[in-house]
């Protein structure tokens, strides 16, 4: 076993033996190595956070026709450096009415909540990360914590912007979070496992592919998780300010700001390792497990690509119509998916695997064409009652 | 004491003193933040256990869904954070009585009990938790029925919630 | 148990970098503070109320809303592990115990909770 092959594995024992060779025991000798890794794991995460703000940077001034950060260093690479140290020596003020530790505590945990989601994540086939049997649950148990950091930032500041903005993305968050819990359990059934890596070894196709409609709601349920664009009520500068990170400055207000990138990047990452095979490609990553990484790293920043695509392009919506979004169509359309899978997985079971894949296709598609069809009736109606009998073709004008 | 049963010591003060900080404390929210502890507390008891599943779902629904409930009711019902009138009645006497026997009753009853000093033993290799639950739960001679009368129960509790909320009049106030 | 000490390990390391960042803030940075830049901040003028408010009922309703499903999908996760195995069966028993619920939305949604008010 070399170097190239298994790098962590060759480079934990090696450490492992430096440690009991100066009289450890061997069980804080591997505790102490897995500390060791899982430090370099955050250090690396974090130093792709701080090009992530460069790359956020870049690609919204693509999106809106600018040029992005171009003066310091090559391509403004520097620049993001130049942000941190900006805000480590800006002043942290913190409001006198606020709730000190519940206000110093949020940003901490909100950072917390996006690093241990890397917990369950397979980087490569020997780097299978922590192998527990409920990933999928733990994702939205990760989730769960980051709510409580917003509601925590929102009300410790003490600021009515911050309140009402971490209220209304609370109530985002938690609506959303049962589509997500729902279409979640589609890899799950596909995989027969709740285990990142089993439902990676089980995705010889894409389950992007088996289930496109689902991955669709992954993916709208993960933005509104993420609070952002067109979910991003916390924020909701233009009449919230800012929301509910109003009051906080300088390296807490970098937490929040880092966290929410990261959570996007990670938020693409899981999209690739449910719906699009992790780090599996062609068979690439056999080859070398730093190539798996790299894999696992271009599809998550693809993810990552369209979740900026969709926040850079689409106006922000309000409460309202968000959470009726939520509870009148994307939860009944995530549930009836889940049960016409369930089924579908049920009834073509001992079929060929052309023939499943096929009926999972077109199970999707006619649930998913049912379901506009239905909502598409029910605007028609909702206008016609509005305009009080209006013809459409008059509306238009 | 090998190191499991001092982590679980550790755990177990953690829990404790946060439980005991959510009763003590004055402010309304601080309380549903410390409980937020003490539920965390308590996944982690079952993470030593090796019972994964509850671990997790302990975190997502308490911590996830009934916190979140409590801080919304807590910013609904009061407008004044701080509770300032006497945190015991005049009956704490009583209640120290009783919880002291019960106290008392459990460790006397509980005095030769083995449990004390047993570890949690890692599960076999291969033993899919899980998946036992899953076939448990809708296996007609297991808990289908249970289950399916859950289903009934968490429709019971949205529809009288629902109702108890209702109002016919909506003559809600914003914010 | 052991899957756990990584996790462990996560949130340990978790907390240590935030705040390492943090008080690398506090000590690099500034700190004169004044009663004006402590104050509230409300778009410049003076603060009017307190911030602790009272709030709408709508977001509890929300949230028990979201209790409920939130256990239901709990309980189908053991449900969708095993299904591949288990047959035509146990899927119609998990198509009972979602209808069952999605009546509750529907009651829910006709009664006129779901909306905004």
């Amino acid at each position: 076993m070399s170097f190239w092959n298994d790098p962590l594995k060759v480079a934990a024992d090696w450490l492992e033996g430096v440690f009991t060779g100066w009289g450890m025991n061997a069980d804080a000798a591997h505790v102490l190595v897995a500390f060791l890794g899982v430090f370099l794991l955050i250090a690396i995460l974090m130093v792709i956070d701080i090009f992530l703000v460069w790359v956020e940077r870049k690609v919204v001034a693509r999106f809106q026709d600018r040029l992005g950060p171009n003066r310091v260093g090559p391509f403004g690479l520097i620049q993001p450096f130049a942000d941190i140290i900006k805000l480590i020596i800006k002043e942290d003020t913190t409001p006198g009415n606020a709730d000190k530790v519940v206000y110093n505590l949020a940003p901490i945990l909100s950072m917390m909540s996006v690093l241990i989601l890397w917990a369950v994540v397979p980087l490569a086939p020997v780097m299978l990360g922590t192998d527990l049997n409920v990933g999928a649950l733990f994702l939205i148990a990760a989730g769960a914590i980051g709510t409580l950091s917003i509601i925590m930032a929102g009300w410790a500041s003490n600021n009515k912007f911050a309140l009402i903005g971490g209220f209304r993305q609370v109530a985002v968050m938690v609506s959303f979070e049962i589509p997500m819990l729902t279409v979640l359990m589609i890899p799950v059934i596909f995989a027969e496992s709740m285990n990142m890596n089993a439902i990676i070894a089980a995705q010889s196709t894409w389950y992007f592919l088996i289930s496109p409609l689902g991955a669709l709601i992954f993916l709208v349920a993960a933005i509104a998780e993420l609070g952002r664009a067109p979910f991003d009520l916390a924020e909701g500068e233009s009449e919230l300010v800012s929301g509910f990170n109003i009051e906080y400055s300088g390296m807490k207000f970098g937490m929040f700001y880092a966290g929410e990138l990261l959570h996007a990047f990670t938020f693409g990452g899981f999209w690739a390792i449910l719906f699009f095979g992790g780090y599996r490609f062609l068979g690439l990553e056999q080859v070398s497990p730093f190539l798996a990484i790299l894999i696992l790293i271009i599809k998550a920043m693809l993810g990552y690509w369209v979740i900026m695509w969709v926040k850079y392009t689409m106006m922000r919506i309000r409460i309202d119509q968000m959470l009726a979004f939520n509870w009148k169509f994307l939860t009944p359309l995530a549930f009836a998916l889940l049960l016409v899978t369930a089924l579908m997985n049920a009834l073509l079971a001992s079929a060929p695997a052309w023939l499943y894949t096929l009926g999972m296709i077109l199970a999707n598609i006619v649930t998913g064409w049912i379901a506009i069809e239905i909502a598409r009736s029910a605007t028609r109606s909702e206008r016609e009652h509005i305009e009080g009998g209006k013809k459409p073709a008059e509306a238009h004008h | 004491m090998t190191a499991q049963q001092i982590i679980f010591i550790l755990i177990a003060l953690f829990t404790l003193g946060s439980a005991v900080m959510v009763v003590t404390t004055r402010n309304l929210v601080h309380a549903a933040l410390w409980l937020v502890s003490t539920l965390f507390g308590v996944a982690a008891v079952y993470a030593l256990l090796n019972a994964n599943f509850i671990a997790v779902v302990q975190v997502v629904i308490y911590i996830g869904a009934i916190a979140i409930l409590f801080i919304f009711a807590v910013m609904l019902t009061r407008k004044d954070m701080r509770d300032a009138g006497p945190q015991i009645n005049k009956n704490w006497w009583a209640g120290v009585l009783v919880s002291l026997l019960v106290f008392g009753g459990l460790v006397y009853m509980l005095r030769e009990w083995s449990g004390f000093t047993k570890t949690a033993s890692e599960l076999p290799p291969g033993f899919d938790s899980i998946g036992l639950l899953g076939e448990a739960l809708v296996s007609p001679n297991a808990y289908v029925l249970p289950f399916e009368v859950a289903s009934v129960l968490l429709l019971a509790a949205l529809v009288g919630a629902v109702y108890v909320a209702f109002n016919p009049r909506a003559g809600n106030s914003d914010k | 148990m052991s899957e756990w000490i990584y996790v462990a390990l996560f949130i340990v390391v978790g907390l240590v970098i935030p705040i390492g960042a943090i008080a690398a803030g506090f000590i690099f940075g500034p700190k004169k503070p004044n009663p004006v830049k402590e104050s509230t901040y409300e778009c410049g003028i003076e603060p009017v109320g307190p911030a602790w408010i009272q709030f709408k009922a709508q977001y509890y309703i929300f949230a028990l809303v979201f209790l409920v499903f939130d256990v239901e999908a709990v309980f189908l996760f053991p449900w969708a592990v095993k299904l591949g195995h288990l047959g035509l069966y146990a899927v119609i028993e998990g198509i009972i115990f979602v209808t069952i619920l999605v009546v509750g939305l529907v009651y829910t949604w006709r009664k006129g909770m779901l909306e905004w008010a």
